[in-house]
């Protein structure tokens, strides 16, 4: 199998809303090269007719009562905030739409 | 900021294209609490006040599922006609967002929790045209921004914003309708039909306020065409959160008419979203749709499966209201109306209001009258929805009895209602302060018919000879003279027996 | 060094309740020996002198009133970084979260208070807890007290140390990989992870949802029982957590003590040995099953041939989870942010920088693997591929427990490793959890005893014994039983043959 490329790298960098450096891309694409290489064995089993394990426990309907629990403070909400405004959290200009 | 884009005239379009419809719809749940928290689920409020760990994405926090929102989420399907999963699962989309507490959004992706089901649409005209519904899952909603500097509240040169997360993670329930073909030139119609049926259902289900303009029913308008005579679907553009039943109709005829004059000069259509503008009646470019893979879809580690057990579905089947169109054919069978005249009250948006008012004791032919024509005038002439005139059913049932007993004339049950709109009270209360009673002592009323007889000797003459119908004269004066506050049928009993005595 | 910091959990706790000692001298004790040798060790990032005496002194007056809040009432513990503590910061060992002070605590957290164990501070780790050696802490390593040139384990390497150097008789661990049973074993102490759902993950700063446990660090098997007992449980606010009783490890462990294995069946792993295992491992582990055979037990060999595919499939599901999971921090709500002030920064530019600036190599190496791993096309070949593998790792332990009551492993293919050593090699550091993986993708119970010290080196080694899941009861009996065993052939306690470290910084 084909392993990760420079590009792709940076495209899953991008995806991921990390700003890395050249060097980096250098870096991270041999390793993640070496690692893909050696993960890959665990393709073989893709075609197997094994039905995938998500959760370690088989439980199900795990539900809460729809009745309010005491949350936070504004106060403590904004806490931890790198910047606060007007009870809000105040960030950077947002450059793209809504989804 | 791009040029004013070319629109083909409508009627062409219908000529050259077939449009395809698809519509999703997002509903926020009444619920108490959050999605996956114990956050009160309350509109507006002072900014992160609702709101705890879990629905601020903070590290370490967990979801745990609202089960009255799952049981929302089963009614709503059950009420769409759809099949109910056996067992599903909550996934991750993961993307990054500011609004977005954890850059990933708990929802649903293969599998849904509800699937394949119609929802009838009744049109203007009475032609009822079937919605397939595609799926329904369960999701959380995002915070909310705003923007600050520049253009107020535009995103577009905003110098900073700020974040109020009392929305994030309240229960969503999004619809998604199959692609929907056939419209023709209806297209629009459909639309709007389609999402004010949705609300109709929502609100009888009792699971959302469904108000558009807060955000609580939102619609993303998906629009393509297709040139006559072939099958392959166009494509797309996605136009987000139109937020009123008017909205709905004008964005997907603005977007039909946009695409064919793109089409029709060689252009091609590019897939993203839109924004529609309710002061211009036009869309405008979002951004490129991101493609699917970029979501990272994958089933959500801390939450569990969820597996309906199937006599949990039949009990919530069981508490299923009667939905709306049930009710009309109900209504209309025991109100004895045509298929007109419900429609009537249908598009007037009448018949709640309508069955309100039967139930406070008025009968229907009276009722209906009422609103649909006084009413509706009265609402028209001030601008408000009909439900929004500042009287009550009741009070229009008050108004009708009154009528009944004869305590008043049509001319001054108008008259009281005025006064109730007026905000002068009950109507009894209107009745008594501007003295609009019925004027029943006859010695009053005999007092008023001598002088009128004395008045007008020749039509006295007249009437003494047998001449009955020259009475309306004396009965116009007598009226007159009691400021319309005289019963006319009897006044003009009384005049003829004045003159025969 | 005070006798105080030597003695185990349970004899402090019985001598607090018994008001021989009060618990503030016994905290006062364990505060000196962290001023006095963790300079040269670090195994804390954040200690809290202040607010660990007072929770002290609350717990002598309840018990001067006659109040014993739990068995381990009154005994120090340090709390691994990873867990939310609102009243110290918790920083998960990432430049990240430097300072953050959560408006909440862990259940975890919560329950250890509640039942009066004193929390001395919160325990250096692997950034987020991705790491085997403690190297990939942004605040500087752990050093492992037997060879401070060496590692103490990760991610819990803070956790093991501290227990090592006597600096708290008592520790919590997560779990997802091996991060408690790898740095237990290099450090000769005791560590536990239970059930997948066994203990609270509420307030635990996730790294891979579907493996993190938290679980108990100590230097005694019924330590380890006690504190399991104290910190799992039933938890509303964690959906994965089991609603079931808890397994009753501290009869388990008391009733191994008596050192009777007989009727218990044991398997050894055939899979676990060979290639890439340190002799000195080997013959130590070897070791200890023919003492367990002594003891009574029956042992036999047993085939899990997937086990083999378990750390492939785990690097992919560990990142792929963590890929999401850190996508919260994002600068926007809490913890570090780069580029304020910088007007000409868009919001989605702060992001990017710093994440960049934020996290530390591994983090982003896993971050940029997981994101690859759910990608549309790969899904699949990774992600799927990887959720079918624990389904046969599964049927592995399923089959082999129809055959045996516990499995048994070496705990870690070899010692603890010169610092530095597989810093520029993460495949070579990914071997370090080799044979702890399979529990953490099964959901089972597992943990590791020291099994002596390795001939070559002087090393401790670590033994470790697996349960099914919800039988945690079942490897606390045979640790018990072992832990007796082995102290009275060595004619003391493993862990008080580490050296004696300088009170003095390095
Ligand atoms: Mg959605
Ligand atoms: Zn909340």
């Amino acid at each position: 199998m084909p392993s990760i490329s420079r590009d792709e790298v940076a495209h899953l960098a991008r995806l991921a809303r990390l700003a890395v450096t050249e060097d980096e891309l250098d870096l991270f694409a041999g390793q993640l090269d070496v690692i893909l290489q050696s993960v890959a064995r665990v393709g073989e089993v893709a075609s197997q007719d094994v039905p995938p394990t998500s959760h370690a426990v088989p439980l199900t309907n795990v539900f809460r009562e729809d009745v309010v629990r005491p949350g936070l403070t504004q106060q403590q909400a904004l806490s931890g905030a790198p910047a606060a405004e007007d009870g809000r959290f105040r960030v950077p200009r947002i450059l793209g739409e809504e989804q | 900021m791009t040029a004013v884009a070319e629109l083909m005239d409508y009627d062409e379009v219908l000529e050259r294209f077939d449009p395809v419809l698809g519509l999703e719809v997002h509903v926020e749940l009444n619920t108490n609490t959050k999605m996956f928290c114990g956050c009160a689920n309350v509109f507006g409020g002072e900014p992160n006040t609702n709101v705890c760990p879990t629905c601020l994405g903070m590290p370490g926090a967990l979801p745990v599922v609202n089960g009255t929102a799952v049981e929302s989420a089963i009614r709503i399907g059950l009420a769409l006609n759809c099949e109910i999963a056996q067992w599903c699962r909550f996934a991750r989309k993961n993307y990054f967002y500011p609004d977005m507490p954890k850059n990933f959004q708990t929802s649903q992706y293969d599998e849904p929790i509800a699937f394949n089901g119609h929802l009838d649409v009744l049109l203007d005209d009475g032609e009822v045209f079937r919605v397939d519904i595609e799926r329904a899952h369960m999701e959380e909603d995002t915070g909310k921004s705003l923007h600050v500097g520049g253009a107020t509240g535009r995103i577009h040169g905003a110098e900073h914003s700020l974040l109020d997360y009392n929305r994030a993670g309240v229960p969503l329930i999004e619809i998604v309708t199959k692609p929907l073909v056939g419209t023709g030139a209806r297209a629009p119609e459909v639309a709007r039909a389609y999402v004010s049926a949705l609300r109709d259902l929502l609100r009888a289900l009792g699971v959302s306020d469904v108000r558009m303009d807060q955000g609580s029913l939102r619609c993303d308008a998906n629009v393509s065409l297709m040139p006559k005579g072939t099958e392959v679907f166009g494509t797309r553009t996605e136009t987000k959160n139109v937020n009123s039943l008017r909205s709905v109709e004008r964005a997907v005829r603005y977007e039909m008419t946009r695409h064919a004059a793109v089409l029709a000069g060689g252009g091609t259509i590019r897939q993203e979203t839109r924004h529609f503008d309710e002061s211009t009646g036009s869309t405008s470019s979002g951004r490129a749709k991101e493609t699917a893979e970029d979501y990272r879809y994958f089933p959500e580690p801390d939450l569990v499966p969820i597996a309906p057990a199937r006599e949990w579905v039949e009990q919530l089947a069981a508490t299923l209201p009667e939905l709306p169109w049930q009710r009309r054919q109900r209504i209309q069978a025991e109100w004895n109306l045509t298929d007109l005249e419900l429609r009537d009250l249908v598009n007037a948006d009448a018949l709640d209001i309508v069955a309100a008012t039967v139930d406070a004791g008025a009968p229907p032919a009276e009722a209906r009258s009422w609103w649909v024509s006084y009413l509706s005038q009265k609402a028209n002439a001030t601008g408000t929805e009909l439900t929004a005139l500042p009287i009550t059913p009741a009070q229009v049932a008050k108004v009708i009895a009154l009528v009944a007993e004869g305590s008043l004339t049509n001319k001054l049950a108008r008259e009281v209602v005025d006064g109730v709109l007026a905000g002068e009270g009950e109507p009894e209360q209107v009745v008594e302060q501007r003295g609009l009673k019925v004027v029943s002592d006859d010695s009053a009323l005999l007092a008023a018919i001598d002088e009128a007889l004395a008045a007008q000797p020749d039509v006295a003459e007249k009437i003494r000879g047998g001449k009955v119908a020259a009475a309306g004269a004396i009965v116009g004066a007598v009226m007159k003279a009691t400021k319309g506050q005289a019963d006319a049928k009897r006044v003009r009993e009384l005049i003829i027996s004045r003159c025969e005595s | 060094m005070s006798d105080l910091i030597r003695q185990t959990a349970a004899e402090l706790a019985a001598k607090i309740a018994a008001r021989e000692v009060s618990s503030v001298e016994v905290t006062q004790a364990h505060l000196d020996r962290i001023t006095a040798v963790d300079p040269a060790v670090h195994a804390f990032l954040h200690v809290d002198a202040e607010g660990a005496l007072a929770a002290a002194r609350k717990v002598d007056e309840d018990i001067a009133q006659g109040h014993v809040a739990s068995p381990l009432a009154g005994v120090p513990l340090a709390l691994k970084d990873v867990l939310t503590t609102q009243d110290m910061p918790t920083t998960c060992g990432s430049k990240m979260l430097e300072g953050w002070v959560p408006p909440y605590d862990a259940t975890v957290t919560r329950r250890l208070r509640e039942a009066g164990v004193i929390i001395l501070g919160k325990t250096n780790m692997d950034e987020f807890a991705m790491g085997s050696s403690t190297e990939n802490s942004a605040y500087g390593p752990t050093r492992n007290p037997w060879d401070l040139d060496r590692i103490p384990g990760g991610s819990g390497g803070g956790s093991s140390a501290a227990l090592a150097a006597f600096e708290a008789p008592l520790a919590i661990g997560t779990d997802t990989g091996g991060s408690i049973r790898q740095p237990g074993a290099v450090t000769g102490t005791v560590g536990v992870k239970p059930t997948y759902g066994g203990v609270s993950r509420y307030g635990l700063v996730a790294f891979s949802s579907s493996l993190d446990q938290a679980g108990p660090c100590a230097r005694t098997v019924l330590d380890a029982a006690l504190l399991h007992e104290v910190i799992a449980g039933h938890d509303p606010l964690d959906s994965t957590s089991i609603d079931q009783p808890v397994p009753a490890v501290v009869a388990a462990a008391r009733a191994g003590a008596a050192g009777d294995l007989s009727g218990v069946k044991v398997g050894v792993v055939r899979e676990f040995r060979g290639e890439g295992y340190q002799p000195g491992v080997v013959a130590a582990f070897d070791t200890a099953v023919d003492q367990l055979r002594k003891l009574g037990a029956e042992v036999v060999e047993v085939s899990c041939p997937s086990f083999t595919l378990a750390l492939p499939a785990y690097y992919l599901i560990a990142p792929s989870e963590c890929s999401s999971n850190l996508a919260r921090f994002d600068a926007m709500r809490y913890g570090l942010r780069v580029g304020e002030g910088d007007a000409a920064l868009s919001a989605e530019q702060v992001m990017s920088l710093t994440r960049e600036a934020g996290f530390g190599p591994e983090v982003k190496r896993r971050v940029i693997l997981g994101t690859y791993a759910l990608s549309a096309g790969y899904y699949d070949a990774y992600y799927g591929s990887a959720q079918k593998v624990r389904t046969l790792i599964s049927r592995d332990f399923a089959a082999a427990y129809e055959q045996v009551d516990v499995l048994v492993a070496p705990t870690t293919p070899t010692t603890a490793f010169p610092i530095g050593e597989r810093v520029g090699d993460p495949m070579q550091m990914y071997l370090a959890d080799l044979c702890t993986i399979p529990s953490n993708l099964a959901g089972n119970a597992a943990m590791s005893v020291p099994c002596g010290l390795s001939e070559e080196d002087g090393l401790p080694v670590g033994f470790q014994i697996m349960a099914p899941a919800l039988a945690d009861d079942r490897m606390y009996r045979v640790a018990a039983a072992y832990e007796v065993a082995r102290d009275a052939a060595a004619g003391g306690a493993l862990i008080h043959r580490v050296p004696e470290l300088e009170a003095s910084a390095r």
